[in-house]
């Protein structure tokens, strides 16, 4: 096989006109499986989160999930959907060995969710609006891993090995409507769509949207029409785009791609084909010999689901603030720059800065404790921010502390030390460390007057009215009272022992 | 011992049991030596494809140390055996459904079903032959060889759930469990001069029943009389959150129903003559059965009303299409992958691939009939016949339930006869498909509908026996097991005893 | 009738070209002389079950379900299933706890 001739991009956006579709996986993160009880935690041993209807295993049956279905209603409405008031599963058949019934039950036919729309913010603040075809609930496969050949690889393969533990996980499959008109901003606005969506998604707390791991997966549709035409191009469908970059990689290679082949006086055949993550570009999969038919039909062993208006209202209302919206809303209230807010994000800490902030913080003391020691922290423990052992609230515990005088920021920190090392709450560990701020006037006054008694030179300078030279004396209180007193107040002190006398 | 354990009733047993003058494990012993003697050699009934003597035995065991302990029987149907028919999964016995490719599993779970009939101290003796995934009406297409009907053992004893009704007529055992998808309890029932109900869709869990055709598919008792049906109706019957078909609603009370039935009184009730069944196609000899049938119910004192039921007529042709769809895709799983047969494949040198293996272990694993189905369903969904086939197929599954509605509107229940047909001899319709498909005529409606039907013993022609088939409403069973058991309690004070009591002997 | 009647007014509603492909789509290896059986049969069985075609039933519902149920769900909670053993114990192969097949042609879907 030839290698294709590629257009330079600027060329390509010159004389065609790009449209865009994206189809996005999602697998939720529900406590079991679309149609068992079965957990769908990944990276288990494989088959053991399985059982006879996951496996397929003749007379087993399926029973849906209700999570799942409020977890697909809720991403549809988020969505701006309309839900189905009516629909049923359907029965997607081919044979695949991933498969264990060899038909996916899929909503493919009815979906719960349809028409919406989501407004995609790009780089320079713009907005595109991508139309929601559809969202509906199906069923993800079973993995195999190929023995023998290449590694890994499909073909040449000898035998494969086959595991079930994700197969029966629920998916939702989310379908744009075609997007066109984006021109040279295509690759840009597909890749802010999943972005976005991605986000959404997290905000509602159904999937962890995990790329790296497939948890959310995404296939990108793409056609070109020449400038002005008006008619549609054939589109090729690609799988395996699975990360933020290879989405943008990857409308940008079909762009140049197609317009070679155009050029070249070819057909675009409508064909599925695979992203390469290496190279960025992307191949044809095996063409089938007939065209598939999937024989689609009403899932006989599960009935209809049909949300009330009731229902439908009431997941509306647990929908939480939009991402973006409640980014803009934070920036004002804590009055940040677009820049910091975006650190904020891309270091995983707005969640948990607003949690210290709602438990009584002050946004610029949260914002630096997470954004500074606890991010140190977090990359000395090779841990992410959010899997540090410790609580919002506790974090909030040490601002106070720090705050009300009771802690240095140096032993705010031994005190973070602590609560990370498992020694328990902000104050069981300021106790067990002992790290009291010393504010015991007496013993302060004694410190004080002993430092003057021995240093009686430094002593008389600062009664002759040279105030700076306390310094000196407040060394010495610091070093006597091991770093505990309140270096401010001991420096007052200082002052007002030398002019009482 | 002076009485013949297995020529008892289901509740004699259980009555003698509880009251400890037999014990359950002398049950079991009865029936498995009964099945001992007439099931196997060349002439046997061959109801049987596997017999658990041994968990029968353990099983009757803990039924007597209950009783004896005094904690009571788990139910009225405690330490009675069963017949289970191969289609529903099983823990400790293989599971074949009769079919070449599931030779040997041995499924890691029970179905619904088994876990009740456990759950109740019923000892389950074995597992029973079948037409091969229950696509069938003589037993003819079992991978394991062809059952006997104990009347006339030339003869087949219908299907798909031949083994069952079989093992009740040759006293094999006084309980048995089947599933009709088409009329696969009712027409062996009728073929052996048994009882079988087919309880409204969604009366009796599916799960752990390895699926024919999902929305067809009812698992329900056979037995020998109407109230052993009734008894064993309230034991598997009832909702199953793992069957998301499954009605969430109470058990009929059948027992009660089949208690009244028997005190012979009938009057007030309308019983719907559907006058598009019993006509033509219906043989002299089951014709003759069913107008003496229609007589007794008017003297037990039912009106006869006649009903019309127009869409019955292109029932068959509706579930030939919907039967052989879903099947098309059930029977997808049977792949040489996880479980099951898996043929070899030479591919010309190479490494076969799983596709080639697929092919030829459903082509060797699965029998003639099976393919003919798969292939007509794949057929019927396909995207240009879809509308025109399945599609329409559907519509007429509407109208056909329409009928029905309208049909129940003017009577209570509605009778026909069970069965075109007497049974016919082995091997008479094996090669005309079309032929054997007619043998359901009478039962499918019942089926595309979802509602309840029975089949009760009306008489004999020619020394065969005939059905009288009795329709209810979904979940109107108890008028159903009512107007059977005054049917059956009538019948036996007219002949002097039971029909079953006149099968020959089967010489073991 | 309607244009999409599947009676084909020459007679045979399905060829035996038909049934070979029907059979390759439902992964069937049937031989040359099972599909001449099955062409003839199968064609007859369809000339008949056609018959639906005869019904006007553009208004009427299809009926997917036999029974009136719907939203029935389980609560999101979990069960025990199968362990690893149990899962394979069926498994005609097996290889570190997974299933072993044949070598899988083309691509996941
Ligand atoms: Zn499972």
């Amino acid at each position: 096989m030839t290698a294709p001739t590629l257009v330079d991009f600027d060329d390509v956006v010159a004389r065609f006109d790009p449209t865009l579709g994206l189809e996005v996986h999602v697998e939720l993160s529900t406590n079991t499986k679309m149609f068992c009880g079965c957990p769908t935690e990944f990276g288990a041993e494989p088959n053991t989160q399985v059982c006879p209807t996951c496996l397929g295993l003749p007379g087993s049956l399926p029973v849906v999930n209700r999570t799942a279905v409020e977890s697909a209603m809720r991403i549809g409405l988020a969505l701006n959907c309309s839900i189905a008031p009516w629909g049923r599963f359907a029965r997607k058949n081919y044979f695949y060995p991933d498969m264990p019934k060899n038909f996916q039950t899929s909503q493919y036919d009815e979906p719960i969710a349809v028409d919406g729309w989501l407004d995609v913010e790009l780089d320079d603040g713009s907005t595109v609006r991508v139309g929601i075809e559809r969202a509906h609930m199906e069923e993800d496969t079973g993995k195999s891993l190929h023995v023998g050949g290449a590694t890994g690889r499909i073909h040449g393969a000898e035998y494969s090995l086959l595991d079930y533990n994700r197969a029966g996980v629920p998916l939702i499959e989310i379908v744009t409507k075609m997007i066109p008109g984006t021109g040279d901003r295509a690759p840009e606005v597909a890749r802010a769509y999943v972005t976005q969506l991605r986000e959404l998604v997290k905000s509602l707390g159904v999937s962890d949207v995990r790329m790296d791991q497939g948890s959310m997966r995404c296939d990108v549709n793409l056609s070109l029409s020449p400038k002005a035409s008006g008619e549609l191009g054939t589109r090729t469908e690609t799988k395996n785009v699975n990360s933020l970059r290879s989405v943008e990689r990857a409308v940008r290679y079909e762009m140049t791609r197609q317009a070679g082949v155009l050029d070249a006086g070819g057909e675009i055949v409508q064909e599925t084909r695979h992203f390469e993550e290496q190279s960025g570009s992307t191949r044809a999969g095996r063409r089938k010999e007939t065209s598939e038919d999937y024989r689609y039909f009403p899932e006989p062993d599960l009935v209809p689901i049909a949300p009330s208006p009731e229902w439908v209202e009431e997941l509306r209302g647990t929908l939480p603030e939009l991402p973006w919206e409640r980014r803009r809303r934070i920036q004002a209230e804590w009055g940040v720059s677009d820049e910091e807010i975006r650190d904020l994000v891309n270091a995983g800490a707005l969640d948990l800065v607003e949690a210290t902030v709602a438990a009584g913080a002050p946004s610029g003391e949260a914002r630096s404790w997470w954004v500074s020691y606890l991010s140190q922290q977090a990359n000395t423990r090779e841990q992410e921010l959010t899997d540090l052992p410790i609580t919002p609230e506790q974090v909030a515990r040490v601002i106070a502390l720090v705050g009300e005088g009771e802690l240095t920021n140096k032993m705010g920190r031994q005190v973070v030390d602590g609560v990370l090392d498992g020694e328990g709450e902000p104050d069981q560990v300021v106790e067990k460390r002992g790290l009291k701020v010393v504010s015991d006037e007496g013993a302060l006054i004694t410190a004080v007057d002993e430092a003057l008694a021995s240093q009686p030179d430094v002593a008389e300078k600062i009664r002759g009215g040279k105030i700076q030279a306390a310094g000196a004396i407040v060394g010495a209180v610091m070093k006597a009272t091991g770093g505990q007193a309140d270096a401010k107040r001991v420096r007052e002190l200082v002052v007002e022992r030398c002019s009482a006398e | 011992m002076s009485t013949d354990l297995t020529r008892l009733t289901a509740a004699e047993l259980a009555g003698k049991i509880h009251a400890k003058e037999i014990s359950a494990v002398e049950a079991a012993r009865a029936h498995l030596d009964r099945i001992a003697a007439v099931d196997g050699g060349e002439n046997g009934v061959h109801a049987f494809l596997h017999v658990a003597g041994e968990s029968a035995i353990a099983s009757a065991e803990l039924v007597d140390a209950g009783i004896a302990a005094g904690t009571g029987p788990a139910s009225s149907l405690a330490g009675v055996p069963l017949a289970l028919k191969d289609v529903f999964t099983t823990r400790d016995m293989p599971t074949t459904c009769g079919s070449k490719i599931l030779e040997g599993w041995q499924p890691p779970y029970d179905a619904t079903v088994t876990a009740r009939l456990r759950a109740a101290g019923v000892t389950i003796l074995g597992k029973t032959n079948m037409d091969e995934f229950a696509m069938g009406s003589s037993t003819e297409h079992s991978a394991y060889g062809v059952t006997r009907n104990p009347w006339d053992r030339s003869r087949v004893p219908g299907g798909s759930g031949g083994g069952s009704a079989a093992s009740l007529a040759a006293f094999e055992a006084p309980l048995a469990i089947g599933t009709d998808t088409g009329g696969s309890i009712r027409q062996p029932a009728a073929f052996t001069g048994t009882v079988g109900v087919k309880p409204t869709y969604g009366g009796v869990s599916r799960y752990g029943l390895v699926a024919c055709a999902s929305s067809l598919d009812q698992a329900g008792p056979c037995a020998r009389t109407v109230l052993d049906a009734a008894l064993l109706h309230e034991v598997i019957g009832g909702h199953d959150p793992l069957d998301s078909t499954s009605i969430d609603a109470p058990v009929p009370s059948v027992v009660a129903a089949a208690r009244r039935g028997a005190e012979g009184d009938l009057s007030g009730l309308k019983v719907g003559v559907v006058r598009e069944l019993g006509g033509e196609g219906y043989e002299p000899g089951v014709r003759t059965a069913y107008d003496a049938s229609l007589r007794r119910l008017e003297k037990l004192g039912a009106d006869l009303v006649e009903v019309s039921c127009p869409h019955f007529e292109y029932a068959m042709a509706a579930y030939y299409l919907i039967l052989p769809s879903e099947v098309s895709s059930n029977l997808a799983r049977f792949d040489a992958m996880r479980y099951g047969m898996r043929s070899t494949v030479s591919s010309g040198g190479g490494v076969a691939s799983a596709e080639e293996v697929m092919a030829a272990t459903r082509e060797a694993g699965f029998g003639p009939e099976v393919k003919r189905r798969i292939i007509l369903g794949t057929y019927a969904l396909s995207s240009g016949y879809y509308d025109a086939y399945y599609g329409q197929a559907q519509k007429i599954r509407t109208l056909i339930s329409r009928d029905f509605e309208a049909a129940f509107t003017q009577a209570d229940v509605l009778v026909s006869p069970t069965t075109p047909t007497v049974p016919f001899p082995i091997g008479d319709k094996i090669d005309d498909p079309l032929a054997m498909y007619l043998n359901d005529l009478a039962t499918i409606p019942t089926n595309l509908a979802g509602t309840a039907g029975m089949s009760v013993p009306s008489g004999l022609s020619d020394g065969l026996p005939t059905g009288l088939q009795i329709m209810a409403p979904a979940l109107g069973e108890a008028l159903m097991y009512r107007v059977g058991a005054a049917f059956e309690a009538a019948r036996d004070a007219d002949d002097g005893g039971p029909l079953i009591a006149r099968v020959p002997e089967v010489a073991p | 009738m309607s244009a999409d009647s599947p009676a084909d007014p020459t007679g045979g509603v399905i060829s035996r070209d038909e049934v070979a492909h029907l059979a390759r789509l439902s992964r069937l290896a049937v031989t040359d002389a099972e599909l001449d059986v099955f062409a003839g049969q199968l064609d007859v069985i369809l000339s008949s079950v056609a018959r639906v075609g005869e019904v006007a039933a553009e208004d009427i519902p299809p009926t997917s379900h036999a029974v009136p149920l719907q939203n029935v769900f389980r609560a999101d909670e979990r069960r025990p299933g199968l362990d690893q053993e149990q899962a394979l114990s069926g498994a005609p192969a097996s290889e570190d706890g997974r299933f072993r097949v044949p070598r899988i042609l083309g691509e996941e879907q």
